[in-house]
């Protein structure tokens, strides 16, 4: 091999390579921005008029101890109904997307996404399960349910996957499985107990919402995010490595079985949070890892965070529309973020192809 | 002081893939693994490279065994190409080579200058310099084949261990690449299914069948006709060649034939 004739350096060498990093650094700087601006738009959008100069002067106030005169119908808007609820859409936004980054490359396959895993099914038979039959402690409520009942799926999907061979397959074939069982049991217990109001409540949370979000659905989304996503950043050559399979990953000095179980119980955990807050929001953990691959490549360091921005926005923006859109009454985010998310996703595979 | 087997055994869902194979390279040796399909090599290397534990016996780096040594430590002395590792990441070669040196990576990257070094060096011997900002998908069996091998070479190892790295290959390339192993400062294990390769390049062969070894040693002594038609059931004649006093092997297929009818 050493025979073939040398071609010129600069097609491999430093040059391409630092150009990249420069490229990277300026779509972070970019859909970092670009992530501030929709919030700050996203939060004047609405029945209720406010502007952005309104939403700086709240910020201002809230944050700087500033004391700028503002009307306490617009500040009780700003802060504790538009901004909240911006901030959890864009944890949610973020956090699955990163989850969707990670079990595509864990399990090898580009279509893997926390819902592929049954999660969200389990998380509505949870929460169903506590609405309408009233199981469980009061204090447990529909969130608690909802954890509880995704913990509950994934350990499922997990346990039969091991039991059928334990392939990366057998975990994708095992999540469809189950995924269909508890829409089962949901169906079941909506159908069979609950009256049309029960009915009506459920279902909304079933297809996602952000209606009602506090702070402290803030904070414990925020922590949840952050955390899977430094826990990512600071494992992401981990994820580089499974490219090639559980054989080559083992060879780079990976232990492919700790890492799996820890990766795993990060997906978890992180989509159970952000179901038991925010309900099932489908897609965007199968579609956003795409769209970030198209601005960064392969590799984690790169896909995880630029994932994690650019699905904080797209879930901005969908929750914007998803308000405004009929209002007053509001459309479930689920909803709004297939039909935006779909077409999106289909452009740049079209896109891909062309760029081949 | 390298990668060795004592007695190492295998059982795989009741199958015994691997019996009772000691295996004691000389560091710097390239050691050929030969046998028919479902002999035990791809077995073996698996358990050398430590992707999986043996059933009894052991296997030891550095006369410690390997299940006691973290698998970063591991990777750091130990590169393996397996068969088939295929992906559906849309990765460039140069990203690809550059996983080889995740195991002398810390948390935050180690040092680049080493990195980028170890990576041009690889794509240079492996001829892929032209290839280096081409994607994964649009190369061909030989390419990705170097590639594999490429990434095993970026990780700068001690031992080598080679699935079958020739398939795919075309002639020339597997010259190429068996004397690029060979000149190697490292303790190489190849499995092979040609025998005239296995013969030109190895300095020593073991040859499997059901999971065990019929023979050892060196080439000549370990390619005779009767070994040829003892593991691989065909009518071989064997002659030493003039130049590089080493077996040379040709196969009589009529004879074969005229047995099937018997």
């Amino acid at each position: 091999m050493i025979l073939s004739p040398t071609r010129p350096a600069s097609v491999s060498g430093q040059s391409p390579r630092s150009g990249t990093r420069l490229r990277f650094l300026g779509i972070g700087l970019g859909a970092f921005t670009l992530l501030l601006v929709s919030v700050g738009v996203a939060i004047t959008l609405g029945p209720a008029d406010v502007s952005l100069v309104n939403v700086r002067d709240i910020l201002l106030n809230h944050l700087a101890g500033a004391d700028i005169p503002i009307r306490v119908s617009k500040e009780a808007i700003v802060w504790d109904d538009r901004l909240p609820r911006a901030l959890v859409a864009a944890t949610c936004g973020a956090g699955l997307g990163v989850c969707g980054v990670i079990l595509q490359s864990l399990l090898r396959n580009p279509l893997a996404d926390p819902y592929v895993l049954g999660i969200s099914s389990g998380a509505s038979t949870g929460a169903v399960v506590v609405a309408i039959l009233g199981v469980g402690p009061a204090a447990l409520g529909i969130p608690g349910g909802a954890f509880i009942g995704s913990i509950a799926s994934f350990a499922v999907v997990l346990l039969i996957a091991r039991l059928a061979g334990g392939s990366d397959d057998k975990v994708i074939l095992a999540g469809i499985a189950v995924t269909q069982l508890f829409s089962a049991l949901t169906s079941f217990v909506v159908f069979a107990f609950a009256d049309s109001d029960a009915t009506r409540g459920v279902m909304f949370w079933l297809l996602g919402s952000l209606e009602g979000v506090r702070w402290d659905d803030v904070a414990l989304c925020g922590l949840a995010v952050l955390g899977g996503i430094g826990f990512c950043l600071l494992r992401a050559q981990v994820l580089d490595a499974f490219a090639f399979g559980d054989d080559v990953a083992s060879s780079l000095g990976v232990s492919v079985r700790r890492e799996r179980i820890m990766f795993m119980t990060v997906t978890a955990l992180l989509t159970a949070t952000l179901v038991s807050v925010a309900g099932a929001i489908g897609f965007v953990g199968l579609v956003l890892p795409h769209a970030a691959r198209f601005f960064t490549g392969p590799l984690h360091v790169r896909l995880v965070p630029v994932t994690a921005l650019i699905g904080a926005t797209f879930m901005v923006w969908v929750d914007a529309i998803s308000r405004v859109a009929f209002s007053p009454s509001p459309l479930p985010v689920g909803v709004a973020t297939a039909l935006i998310g779909v077409p999106v996703f289909i452009a740049i595979m079209f896109r891909r192809r062309r760029a081949q | 002081m390298t990668l060795q087997t004592r007695d190492v055994t295998w059982n795989r869902g009741g199958r015994l893939v691997v019996d009772g194979i000691t295996l004691d390279p000389r560091p710097g040796e390239t050691i050929g693994l030969l046998g028919p399909n479902g002999s035990g090599k791809s077995s073996l290397i698996r358990l050398l490279s430590g992707a999986v534990r043996p059933t009894a016996g052991l296997v030891t780096l550095d006369d410690t065994s390997l299940a006691a040594i973290s698998r970063r430590e591991a990777a750091r002395a130990i590169a393996t190409v397996t068969q088939h590792a295929d992906t559906v990441v849309d990765i460039t070669v140069c990203d690809i080579v550059a996983l080889g040196r995740i195991p002398h990576r810390g948390v935050f990257g180690g040092s680049r200058q080493a990195d980028t070094e170890a990576v041009s060096d690889a794509l240079e011997r492996t001829g892929l310099q032209g290839k280096a900002g081409e994607l994964w998908h649009r190369l061909s069996g030989g390419e990705r084949q170097r590639v594999h091998i490429a990434r095993a070479l970026a990780q700068q190892p001690r031992e080598l261990l080679l699935d079958e790295p020739t398939n795919h290959l075309d002639i020339r390339y597997q010259l190429d690449l068996l004397q690029l192993i060979t000149e190697l400062p490292v303790t190489t294990v190849v499995a092979l299914h040609d025998l005239n390769l296995a013969a030109m390049f190895c300095d020593a062969l073991l040859v499997l069948k059901d999971g065990r070894a019929v023979a050892a040693g060196s080439p000549n002594d370990v390619l005779t006709p009767e070994l040829i038609a003892l593991v691989y059931d065909v009518d071989a004649t064997v002659t030493i060649d003039d130049k590089t006093n080493r077996p040379r092997i040709v196969f009589n297929p009529s004879n074969r034939n005229d047995r099937l009818k018997a």
